[in-house]
C-alpha cells in the first residue's frame, strides 16, 4: 500500500491541528499573524502540490483513493482557494468578534475534505469527504454568531445539507446492494449489466441528488442565495469555489468516468437540468439588491453553464468544465476578496453601497469590475474562453439532437440576461447614486497580493489559455469518455 | 516590424503607460493619450500608404499559433487586404480625432483615456484579424469601455437606460454570431477559424447547403445587430445620444463597421449558398434602414439623434451593396464603410463641440450660429452636405458605387434607396443646418466661441480625408477591388470576375465652404 499518496492530506490535517493548538498560546492580538503563518504554510503546500515533488500517480487503500492528473488539477485550485480565503479572513477578522483561529482551522479541515474529494474513487470516500466539507461549512456559515442572517444561513445549510446527505446515503446503499461494490472502477466495469437494474439507477439518481445539492443545480438550489447572503464573506467565497468544484470533480468521476453509458442515456435529464439551472439563476438574479445574494444566484447560473460540459459528455466537455472551473475560482475569489475587504468600511452588502467605490478605491473598483466582466464572459477575461469551450463542446455533439440547440439558445439568453445584472454592479461602482462617504478605503498588503494574483490569473488564462487547456486536457484523458450516441460523428 | 501587430500594440502600450501615470496629472495624461493615438494614426497611415494597390492576397501578415489542443486550433493571424486596409486607416484617424476632442474631459481623466485606448486597440485588432476567434475577441474588448463611458461621462437623464440598451443589444448580436461561428467551426471541420485556412478547406470540401442555410443567418443577423440593421437598430441613436463625444465617434464611426467587415470577410465568401438564400432578406431590411431611419431622422430635434438615425440610414447603403453580390456593389460597400467612418466621426465631434458651447443639442433652441462660429459653421455645412451625398465627398463616391452595383440585381430597391437616401436624407440635413446656423442670433448664445486654431486639427483632418477620397476614390477602389473579387470568388462566373468596377467620376473641388481649411 502506498501511503505516501496522502501526504498532502496528512500535512493539511496537521496544519489544522497545529493552528487549533497554537490558539492556546497565541495572544488574541497575534491571531492575525497566525493566519498569515497558516497562509504561508498553505502556500508551501501549494508549491509542493503543483511541483515535481508531488505524489506520483497511483491508488491506495483498496483503490478507494486515487492520485491522477484530474485529482492534482483540482487539488491545486483547492489549495489556492484555501490560501486566498485565509488571507481574506485575516482582513475580515474585526467582523468575526472571537474565534478567528477556529475559523482558520475549520477552513483547513474543509480543505482536507476537498482534497479527499478530488481523489475519491469510491462512493464511501466520496460520501465521507463531502460530509467533512458540509459539516465544517455548517459552522463556517454561521460564524458571525451575533448576526441573525449568519445563523439562519448555517441552519438552512444544515437542514438542507442533512436531507441531501440522507438521499445520498440511501442512493449509495442501493448501489452497493445491486452492484456489490461501491468502487467506481468496479461500477465502470459492470455498468452494462447494471444499466438494466432499476434499483441501481434509482440509487444513482439519489446520489445525483446529493451532488446536485453541492453544485446548487436546479431543483436543489434553494439554499444557495440565503446561505451566500448570510454567511461571512470568506466562508461564502470558499463555499462558492471549493464546494462547487468538489461537487463537479465528483460528478465528472461518477458520470463521465464510471458510468458514461448511463449518463449518455440520461442525456435529456442533464439537458433539462442545465437549461433550468441557467434560466433560474439568471432570471432570479435580476431583481437582487444584495451583492452576496446576487453572487448566490450567479453561482446557480454558473452551475448551469458547467453542466453544459457534462451534457456534452465528451472529452472536450470535461476539459471545458475543468478550464471553466479554473477561471471561475480566480474570478469568484477576486470578487469576494473585494467584498470582504470593503466589509469593514461599507455599511451593508447592498449593491448600492458600492456607489463611489470608483473614487474611494480605484484599485478595488478595477478588480471587482474585472471579476464581474469575467463572470459575464467577456474577453479578455478567463470567463470568456471558458464559456466558448463549453458552448463548443455542446455544439460538437449537437448535430441530430435538436434539444441541444435549444439548450444553446437558452444558454445564450442566460448570458444576455446575466449581463444586465452583472453590469448593474459595474454601474453601482462607477456612477450609481451619490455616496455621502467618499473616504479612501485602505487595502491591506495581503489583500492586494491576493487580488493581483487573481486578476493577473484571470487575464493570463483569458489571453493565453493554451497552458491551462492543455493541462485540463491531460487531466481528463484518463477518464473513459463514453461518447454520447449523438457524437458518433466522423472525426475531422 | 512590418506586421499589423504594431498598429494593435501601439494603443495597448499607450493604455498600459496611462495606467502607470498618477491620476491627478491630468495634462500629462492627456498629452500621453494624444501622443499614443497620434502614433497609432501615423502607423495606420504608413501601412495604408505602403500597401500595394491592385495586388491580390495579404500584406503585412503575421501568424502565431495560439491555442492548439486536440481538435481546437486557433491562431493569431493578422494581415491586410483591400477589405480592411482602409478601415485600419480610418480607425487610426478617427481614434486620434476622438482623443483630441476629449481635451475637456475633467472627471476620471485616467480611466477615460484608458478605456478610449482599449476601444481603439479593440477596433484595430478586429479589423486586422483574419482568425474569426480573434476578430470576436477584439471586437468584444470595446463592450465594457462603451458601457462605462456612457455611464460615467454620458449625457442626459436617460444615459443609464441607454447604456444598458446598447450593451444588451450588442451582446445579443455578438453571442448570436458567436454561436454561428462555433457551429460553422464544427460543421466546416477544418479545425480552424482562420478565414484563409477555411477558404482553402471549403474549396475542397464545401459546406452542405442545409448547414449554410441555418448557419448563415445566425452569423449575418448576429453581426447585423452590431451594425444596426433594421429592425434591430433602436439601440444606436439612443446609445450615441447618451454617449460622450469620443465614444459616439468611435462607436458610430468605427466599431459599427466591424459587423459589416465580418460579414464581408467570412459569411459571404465562405457560405455562398447561404448568401444567395438570405441576402435578399437583408436587402429588404436594408431598405428599412434607408426609409425608416431617414424618415425618423427628419423628425429629430436633438442633433445627436439626427446624426445617429442618419448614420443608420447610411448603413442601409452598405447592406445593399453586400446584398447585390457584385464586385461593384461590394467595392462600394467598403467605400461607404470608410467614408462613413470619417463622416460619423466628424458629425459627432461637431455636435459634441456645439454642446460644449451652447450647453444643449436641441436644434430648435439654436439659430444664427454661423456668424459667431464661421469655421465651425463651414465644417458643419461640409459634413452635413457630405451626408446628403454631395459629389466631391467620399460618401457620394461610395453610395453611387453601391447604387451602380445593385442596379442589375435589385433595381427597385435602388430606386427607393436613391430616393430616400438622397431626398429624405437631404431634407433632414438641410433643415438641421437651417435651424442651427441660419436665422436670427439668439441672445442666450451670445458667448459661444469658434474653435481655437489647434482645436481645428481633428475637423480639418477628417474633412480632408473625406474630400481626398471623394475627389480621388481610385486611391481606395484600386486597393479594394482585388479583395472584393476575392470575396465574391465563390459567387461569380469567371467572366464577371474581370469586370472592373466603375468609379463614378467625382467633380473635383465642388465642395462648398471649401475655404474652411
Amino acid at each position: 500500500m502506498n501511503y505516501s499518496l496522502i501526504t498532502l492530506e496528512v500535512l493539511a490535517v496537521l496544519m489544522g491541528l497545529i493552528v487549533l493548538l497554537a490558539d492556546l498560546w497565541v495572544s488574541p492580538t497575534a491571531r492575525k499573524a497566525l493566519g498569515l503563518g497558516l497562509a504561508a504554510a498553505l502556500g508551501c503546500l501549494l508549491a509542493f502540490a503543483v511541483g515535481s515533488l508531488a505524489p506520483q500517480s497511483g491508488s491506495a487503500f483498496a483503490d478507494m483513493f486515487v492520485v491522477d492528473d484530474l485529482a492534482r488539477y483540482f487539488k491545486g485550485f483547492f489549495l489556492f482557494a484555501a490560501l486566498a480565503v485565509v488571507l481574506m479572513a485575516v482582513d475580515f477578522a474585526p467582523k468575526f468578534g472571537a474565534g478567528l483561529s477556529e475559523f482558520f482551522a475549520l477552513t483547513v479541515f474543509a480543505l482536507v475534505g476537498m482534497l479527499f474529494a478530488a481523489s475519491a474513487n469510491d462512493l464511501v470516500l466520496l460520501f465521507v469527504s463531502l460530509e467533512l466539507i458540509t459539516v465544517t461549512f455548517y459552522v463556517l456559515n454561521s460564524f458571525q454568531r451575533t448576526q441573525l442572517a449568519s445563523l439562519e444561513a448555517g441552519v438552512k445549510y444544515l437542514i438542507l445539507g442533512g436531507v441531501s446527505s440522507a438521499f445520498m446515503v440511501f442512493g449509495i446503499a442501493l448501489i452497493f446492494g445491486t452492484a456489490n461494490s461501491t468502487n467506481l472502477g468496479v461500477l465502470a466495469a459492470k455498468q452494462k449489466e447494471l444499466a438494466h437494474s432499476a434499483l441501481f439507477l434509482m440509487g444513482l439518481l439519489l446520489v445525483l441528488v446529493g451532488l446536485g445539492f453541492k453544485i446548487s443545480a436546479v431543483p436543489f438550489q434553494m439554499w444557495a442565495p440565503d446561505v451566500y447572503q448570510g454567511s461571512p464573506a470568506p466562508a461564502t467565497a470558499f463555499l462558492a469555489v471549493g464546494s462547487k468544484a468538489a461537487g463537479f470533480v465528483l460528478l465528472i468521476r461518477l458520470l463521465v468516468g464510471a458510468v458514461p453509458q448511463i449518463t449518455a442515456e440520461w442525456h435529456r435529464l442533464f439537458v433539462v437540468m442545465s437549461g433550468a439551472t441557467i434560466l433560474f439563476g439568471s432570471l432570479c438574479a435580476i431583481p437582487q439588491r444584495n451583492l452576496k445574494r446576487l453572487m448566490g444566484y450567479s453561482s446557480i447560473a454558473n452551475a448551469g453553464y458547467l453542466l453544459l460540459g457534462i451534457v456534452a459528455g465528451s472529452a472536450a466537455g470535461s476539459t471545458a468544465v475543468l478550464y471553466y472551473l479554473g477561471g471561475y475560482t480566480l474570478t469568484v475569489l477576486a470578487a469576494f476578496t473585494v467584498i470582504s475587504a470593503i466589509a469593514n468600511f461599507v455599511e451593508s452588502d447592498d449593491i448600492s453601497a458600492l456607489s463611489g467605490l470608483g473614487q474611494r478605491s480605484p484599485f478595488l473598483a478595477a478588480c471587482l469590475t474585472m471579476a464581474i466582466v469575467s463572470l459575464a464572459g467577456i474577453p479578455p477575461m478567463a470567463g470568456f474562453f471558458g464559456k466558448l469551450l463549453l458552448f463548443k463542446s455542446v455544439l460538437d455533439v449537437a448535430p441530430g439532437h435538436p434539444e441541444l440547440y435549444a439548450l444553446i439558445a437558452v444558454a445564450v439568453v442566460g448570458v444576455v440576461i446575466s449581463l444586465y445584472y452583472y453590469f448593474s454592479v459595474i454601474r453601482a461602482i462607477y456612477w450609481g447614486g451619490q455616496s455621502a462617504n467618499l473616504s479612501i478605503i485602505p487595502v491591506a498588503l495581503s489583500t492586494r497580493i491576493v487580488l493581483v494574483a487573481c486578476v493577473a490569473g484571470m487575464l493570463v488564462l483569458g489571453i493565453f489559455p493554451q497552458g491551462l487547456v492543455k493541462i485540463a486536457d491531460h487531466a481528463v484523458a484518463g477518464l473513459s469518455h463514453k461518447v454520447a450516441p449523438a457524437s458518433a460523428k466522423p472525426a475531422h | 516590424m512590418d506586421s499589423l501587430t504594431s498598429v494593435i500594440l501601439t494603443p495597448v502600450f499607450t493604455a498600459v503607460l496611462l495606467l502607470l501615470i498618477p491620476g491627478n496629472f491630468r495634462v500629462v495624461l492627456r498629452l500621453a493619450a494624444i501622443l499614443g493615438s497620434a502614433c497609432t494614426a501615423w502607423t495606420a497611415v504608413s501601412f495604408f500608404s505602403r500597401f500595394h494597390a491592385g495586388q491580390e492576397g495579404l500584406q503585412f501578415e503575421s501568424l502565431v499559433p495560439w491555442v492548439t489542443v486536440g481538435p481546437l486550433n486557433l491562431a493569431y493571424h493578422v494581415g491586410a487586404d483591400g477589405l480592411n486596409i482602409g478601415l485600419i486607416l480610418v480607425t487610426g484617424l478617427v481614434g486620434f480625432a476622438a482623443v483630441l476632442v476629449s481635451w475637456n474631459i475633467e472627471r476620471h481623466v485616467k480611466l477615460f483615456y484608458v478605456l478610449l485606448m482599449s476601444m481603439i486597440a479593440g477596433a484595430m485588432g478586429a479589423f486586422a484579424s483574419l482568425d474569426l476567434f480573434f476578430f470576436y475577441f477584439f471586437n468584444e474588448l470595446a463592450l465594457v469601455p462603451t458601457f462605462i463611458m456612457i455611464g460615467v461621462w454620458g449625457r442626459g437623464e436617460d444615459r443609464n437606460w441607454a447604456a444598458f440598451k446598447i450593451t444588451l443589444y450588442l451582446t445579443l448580436g455578438a453571442l448570436t454570431a458567436l454561436v454561428g461561428l462555433i457551429a460553422f467551426y464544427v460543421a466546416a471541420g477544418a479545425n480552424s477559424l482562420d478565414v484563409i485556412v477555411l477558404k482553402a478547406h471549403l474549396a475542397a470540401h464545401p459546406l452542405s447547403v442545409s448547414a449554410q442555410t441555418w448557419i448563415f443567418p445566425l452569423v449575418v443577423f448576429g453581426f447585423a445587430i452590431l451594425v444596426g440593421l433594421f429592425p434591430f437598430h433602436s439601440w444606436a441613436p439612443v446609445g450615441y445620444a447618451a454617449a460622450p463625444t469620443a465614444t459616439a465617434m468611435m462607436h458610430a464611426g468605427i466599431l459599427k463597421k466591424a459587423g459589416l467587415y465580418a460579414i464581408l470577410r467570412m459569411a459571404v465568401p465562405l457560405m455562398p449558398d447561404g448568401a444567395h438564400r438570405w441576402l435578399p432578406v437583408v436587402a429588404v431590411l436594408a431598405v428599412g434602414n434607408l426609409l425608416h431611419c431617414a424618415w425618423v431622422a427628419l423628425r429629430q430635434k436633438d442633433m445627436n439623434l439626427l446624426i445617429g438615425n442618419s448614420s443608420l440610414a447610411h448603413m442601409g447603403f452598405a447592406f445593399l451593396g453586400i446584398a447585390s453580390l457584385t464586385v461593384i456593389g461590394v467595392t462600394g460597400t467598403v467605400l461607404v464603410m470608410v467614408a462613413h467612418a470619417l463622416l460619423a466621426g466628424l458629425s459627432f465631434a461637431l455636435s459634441g463641440y456645439l454642446e460644449t458651447q451652447t450647453g444643449t443639442v436641441d436644434m430648435t433652441r439654436m439659430g444664427g450660429l454661423l456668424r459667431k462660429m464661421p469655421f465651425y459653421g463651414s465644417a458643419l455645412v461640409m459634413g452635413f452636405m457630405a451626408s446628403c451625398g454631395l459629389p466631391g465627398f467620399a460618401n457620394f463616391a461610395g453610395e453611387a458605387t453601391v447604387l451602380f452595383g445593385s442596379w442589375k440585381s435589385l433595381p427597385w430597391l435602388v430606386i427607393i434607396a436613391a430616393w430616400s437616401g438622397l431626398i429624405i436624407g437631404a431634407v433632414a440635413m438641410l433643415r438641421a443646418l437651417r435651424a442651427v446656423l441660419q436665422g436670427p442670433e439668439k441672445p442666450e448664445f451670445s458667448r459661444v466661441a469658434d474653435l481655437g486654431y489647434w482645436r481645428r486639427l481633428p475637423f480639418v483632418m477628417l474633412l480632408s480625408a473625406m474630400v481626398l477620397f471623394g475627389v480621388a476614390p481610385g486611391i481606395l477602389t484600386s486597393r479594394i477591388e482585388p479583395a472584393a473579387k476575392a470575396v465574391l470568388a465563390a459567387h461569380l462566373t469567371p467572366s464577371q470576375a474581370h469586370q472592373a468596377p466603375a468609379v463614378p467620376a467625382a467633380p473635383a473641388a465642388s465642395a462648398p465652404g471649401h475655404s474652411g481649411h
